[in-house]
């Protein structure tokens, strides 16, 4: 338990993100994520973007403590310029950059230094598309479809029954708006203001924020405690 | 070379501008026997002429290992040679550890002559005795790269080191256009006999090479004698037309110009050299 003096360890988080949702589709990898910065259960912060660009061929996706998102961002920026500067015809691709986000996230928890994040990390290099997931404690996996925090209760299973090879952008698309509409419903702190960004071999779009159309008229929304009498 | 007085030091400057000491170490490399190697779009093959000391020794090892994708054959100083190669692999292993993906040739071949560059601008240093021939494999294909003591490199299509590597380097001038488009078999056949033109004379047998290959699905081994002798059988059966060339005076590999080799032992170099040198 050292490296940095007691009082310098993450304890627990401040400022956090909520779930981020990612998919491959035919031509690259679809991520979405709503743009709030939780301070507990105050939603404050309601324009964070929590996906960003990394290099040319990959997008990192985060939730949990937005400043130790912030710090990766720096730390994968210097990994980047210092690829580049080799200046010859060599990038680093989404699944060394997956690697080498493992490695780091894995030795801060060895430390018992968290950076407080699960994180999504989707890119496309030479036709090969790449998704994988790496959280706090140094979990890592790839997979056709991940999610982080209540996403992996709520939306992968929608997608285990919806997800298939080939998707369009289109029917990418609203598969995602069903798992983040679900998640809007349930996850308290979810804010409805969502970012979707794709990536494909050509490069990286950041679509602009949206909203998604809720509908609170359910008779089980507004009675929600019918069929509970008799329980305790 | 003669002696002169500002060929003590690697850090000293000699008023023409050059470094003797690492000139002196490239003429370590000329020492060494031969290591060839040559490419195509999608494999490369490395090829060396095994010199033992005696009947009763065995042949020192020349070509190494670095990692699935990438070989190397050196000729010089062996031990400088080992040393280097553990560094190669050790740089191979933690690149793969931290990206889960192979190190780019490229890079590998610049670190390694990085590193050979701080051993000619430090005064307790010396340069390391020992030519490489890198070959490997990464995304924008097949690579050949040769690292020299200077600390410099350059990537070749074909190329030949060591003692008598010139008559190699004269067969391979000849053929190197097609190499680009040759077959795995085809550029073995031309290792062995770019091989057989540094033996001068002497008959061409798997105890007296060894044959490396690396390419596209197809990870760097070491071709075992049997097959070696196999493959000589099979192309000493087609006699090749030209004769093989005559041996001209070993021409420098830098841009020095050459004193007269004052008979520096280049002729019979290997057989009555240092224990260090092969």
């Amino acid at each position: 338990m050292d490296g940095v003096a007691e009082s310098q360890r993450t304890l627990y988080p401040y400022v956090t993100g909520s779930s981020v949702v990612a998919i491959k589709y035919k031509d690259g990898i679809l991520m979405a994520a709503d743009m709030g910065g939780s301070y507990g259960s105050t939603l404050r912060y309601k324009s964070v973007e929590r996906i960003k660009p990394v290099g040319k061929h990959s997008l990192l996706g985060a939730s949990g403590e937005i400043s130790d998102f912030q710090e990766i961002l720096r730390y994968l920026d210097e990994l980047i310029l210092y690829d580049n500067m080799w200046d010859d015809g060599n990038s680093l691709g989404p699944k060394e950059v997956h690697n080498y986000l493992t490695r780091v996230m894995y030795n801060r928890r060895n430390k018992f230094n968290p950076l407080w994040n699960a994180l999504v990390l989707g890119g496309v290099k030479n036709g090969q598309k790449y998704l994988g997931m790496v959280n706090m404690i140094g979990i890592n996996f790839e997979d056709n479809h991940v999610a982080t925090g209540l996403g992996n209760h709520l939306a992968r299973p929608i997608l285990r029954d919806e997800w298939h090879e080939n998707l369009t952008f289109e029917e990418g698309v609203k598969l995602l708006e069903k798992c983040m509409r679900v998640l809007l419903y349930r996850d308290r702190s979810a804010v409805n203001k969502i970012q979707i960004s794709k990536i494909t071999d050509e490069g990286v779009t950041v679509f602009p924020p949206f909203s998604l159309k809720t509908y609170w008229e359910f008779s089980a929304f507004k009675n929600p405690t019918v069929g509970a009498e008799g329980s305790w | 070379m003669f002696r002169n007085q500002y060929d003590t030091d690697v850090t000293t400057w000699s008023p023409a501008g050059r470094l003797f000491q690492v000139e002196y170490a490239m003429e370590a490399v000329k020492q060494g026997s031969a290591a060839i190697g040559l490419r195509s779009k999608t494999h490369v093959v490395l090829a060396c002429v095994n010199k033992a000391n005696s009947e009763l020794s065995s042949h020192q090892k020349k070509i190494f290992k670095v990692d699935n994708h990438i070989g190397v054959a050196i000729a010089g100083l062996t031990a400088d040679g080992r040393v280097l190669s553990r560094y190669m692999r050790s740089e191979c292993i933690n690149y793969n550890y931290t990206y889960e993906s192979p190190l780019p040739v490229g890079r590998l071949v610049v670190q390694l002559a990085d590193k050979a560059q701080v051993c000619t601008q430090r005064s307790w240093k010396r340069p390391y005795g020992v030519g490489l021939l890198v070959a490997g494999l990464d995304e924008s294909g097949a690579h050949l790269y040769y690292n020299c003591p200077s600390g410099n490199y350059f990537e070749y299509q074909a190329f030949a080191i060591g003692s008598r590597s010139q008559a190699a380097k004269t067969y391979l001038e000849r053929r190197f256009d097609n190499f680009m488009g040759s077959s795995r078999e085809d550029l073995i056949k031309d290792a062995l006999i770019a091989t057989r033109e540094s033996l001068q004379g002497e008959k061409l047998s798997s105890s007296v090479c060894t044959i490396a290959v690396v390419g596209v699905g197809e990870p760097f081994h070491i071709l075992d004698q049997e097959t070696v002798q196999q493959l000589i059988n099979t192309f000493e059966i087609v006699r090749e037309e030209e004769p093989p060339a005559e041996e001209p005076q070993p021409a420098p590999e830098q841009d020095a110009p050459t004193d007269q080799a004052s008979g520096s032992g280049a002729a019979a170099g290997d057989q009555g050299g240092s224990p260090m040198e092969i």
